[in-house]
């Protein structure tokens, strides 16, 4: 069964909402290992994009994660703005001028979004980044496909981010400012981690 | 927080308006938040663009200007600038002969640069990317060297040779030259106050001290007890000693204030950190005392050294006129 344009936009809304509600709880996290700013530049991205997919009204899906992804990218700032701008213009891009996408091209349109987090960040797994949230979902996800239908495809790509998310406590922090803490990282979730398991959780709800 | 501010939110856009106000011979562009050059350079000169975060001025909107920069992108405080303001800055200030983006070596920075020069298309970029920051021992499982107060010895030296009339493989091989052969390290004796969250940045009590600090308040190397000028000169100018080779090169030396360290110490420990580079063999050619590459309100110091050769030496005596740095004119 296809993913519909109009789960796509369920999709930005329910992100949307989960990054304004955890907006304090981002934050803190933020506080404890970077600048304490995540929770507000993210969720001030959220609502510009949101805003930018509301009076433009886009009608197909690259022209939509194209308008997302420039939007991210001139209103997020820091790194994050980079990261999650490159993974809705790569996911853009994958997707092409269509409304709806079969279970293997949204794969396959996830999978470019993580490529173009790769080459902005350079993260390896373990780096305590945003990567090891999403690179355990995106893998997830085009596992369950093979065998599974969409909807739980997307449920088990939540739960990966959401267990990725947690490990990254334990980790010694390797890029980003988190990295100049060194040992005193450990014991603390990584922001990104933590926003990109509210992008999966986002996607599993949009499409349940 | 005690700040002279009317309302957190507009600290930026309030202080480029009188930024605007003090320099005439500057172009603001407020809503993208690019500080031009008044006069633009002749055609077929390159261009120098630098930005970062906000928080560190004079650096950088106060060196741009002849000799110096083009323009400066100007991001919220300690956040970098995004990549379109880069790309107008870029398209604007485009010679004919392309354009050196001068970035510091920050994750969020080099991201947001790295995007820009991917989207410009049609303008010539190249970038040279600092990390003169010893404070970072572990460079491999960082995010690296941060890039600090050599910033201004590359923007004075990269922007008095594309002055000149050089070539941007040329001006872009100096600035290299530059990063490779300087070295920094700084110190805090208060954390900055952001006026944003107003509060300390990170916690340092009255008897303590931290070394290798970085601008943003990043932690350093270690934290110890308050101690003289004397010692924490040698604190700072022995592990950049033993960092690079300076012997037997004349030295441009900064002696650098955090933002909140009056002017009369910043000489006592300029006079304390030339000592000992004297007594190490180091020949101070060239010396720059104050603020110019600042941490908000936060108090303290750091200390550049660079190799210099006799082409350096050169252009950094060249002729410059910006707001912070103006000789020779």
């Amino acid at each position: 069964m296809a993913v519909t344009f109009v789960q796509f936009m369920d999709w930005l809304r329910l992100t949307d909402e989960h990054v304004i509600e955890a907006r304090s709880e981002l934050t803190e996290l933020d506080s404890a290992i970077g600048d304490g700013d995540h929770g507000i530049n993210l969720s001030r991205g959220c609502a510009a994009s949101s805003g930018k997919v509301d009076s433009e009204k886009p009608e197909y899906l690259d022209d939509m994660f194209t308008l997302v992804g420039m939007t991210l990218v001139s209103s997020v700032g820091g790194a994050s703005g980079p990261l999650y701008g490159t993974f809705f213009l790569r996911f853009a891009t994958s997707a092409g001028h269509r409304q709806e996408l079969t279970p293997v091209q949204l794969a396959s349109a996830l999978e470019a979004g993580l490529a173009g987090v790769v080459q902005r960040g350079k993260p390896e797994l373990g780096d305590k980044t945003m990567y090891d949230a999403m690179q355990p979902a995106v893998l997830a996800f085009r596992n369950a496909i093979k065998t599974g239908d969409v909807a739980e495809a997307a449920l088990l790509a939540s739960r990966a981010a959401a267990a990725g998310r947690d490990a990254t406590a334990d980790l010694v922090a390797r890029k980003g400012r988190a990295s100049y803490l060194g040992e005193r990282s450990v014991g603390h979730i990584d922001p990104g981690a933590a926003s990109t398991a509210l992008l999966f959780q986002s996607l599993a709800e949009a499409l349940a | 927080m005690k700040k002279l501010i009317n309302s957190p939110d507009d600290v930026l856009t309030e202080s480029l308006l009188g930024l605007a106000a003090a320099h005439p011979e500057l172009r603001v562009d407020h809503a993208n938040r690019i500080v031009y050059r008044g006069e633009t350079k002749p055609h077929g000169t390159v261009a120098l663009l630098s930005g970062g975060g906000s928080g560190h001025e004079p650096l950088h909107a106060g060196f741009v200007g002849f000799g110096m920069l083009d323009a400066a992108v100007c991001g919220e405080v300690f956040t970098s600038p995004a990549p379109d303001q880069l790309i107008e800055a870029t398209r604007r200030i485009d010679n004919g002969a392309g354009v050196l983006h001068v970035i510091k070596n920050y994750t969020g920075d080099v991201m947001n640069f790295e995007m820009a020069a991917e989207l410009l298309g049609g303008t010539e970029v190249d970038t040279v990317v600092i990390a003169d920051d010893i404070a970072v021992e572990d460079s491999t499982f960082t995010a690296g060297r941060r890039g600090t107060g050599l910033t201004v010895f590359v923007e004075k030296i990269a922007g008095a040779a594309a002055e000149q009339g050089r070539e941007l493989t040329e001006v872009a091989g100096l600035a290299r030259r530059v990063c490779a052969s300087g070295r920094s390290m700084g110190m805090a004796l208060t954390s900055s106050t952001l006026p944003a969250s107003g509060r300390p940045t990170f916690d340092l009590p009255d008897a303590e001290m931290e070394i290798g600090v970085g601008i943003h308040g990043e932690p350093g190397r270690r934290r110890v007890p308050l101690a003289s000028a004397r010692e924490i000169a040698r604190m700072l100018v022995e592990p950049i000693l033993a960092d690079h080779e300076f012997g037997g090169s004349p030295a441009i030396v900064m002696l650098n204030g955090m933002g909140a360290t009056p002017l009369i110490e910043l000489y006592l420990m300029f006079g304390e950190v030339r000592g000992l580079l004297e007594k190490a063999g180091v020949s101070v050619a060239r010396s720059l005392v104050g603020n110019y590459v600042t941490s908000l309100d936060m108090a303290g110091c750091s200390v550049t050294v660079l190799a210099a050769d006799d082409e350096m030496l050169g252009l950094w005596d060249a002729p410059v006129s910006t707001p912070s740095l103006r000789w020779g004119i």
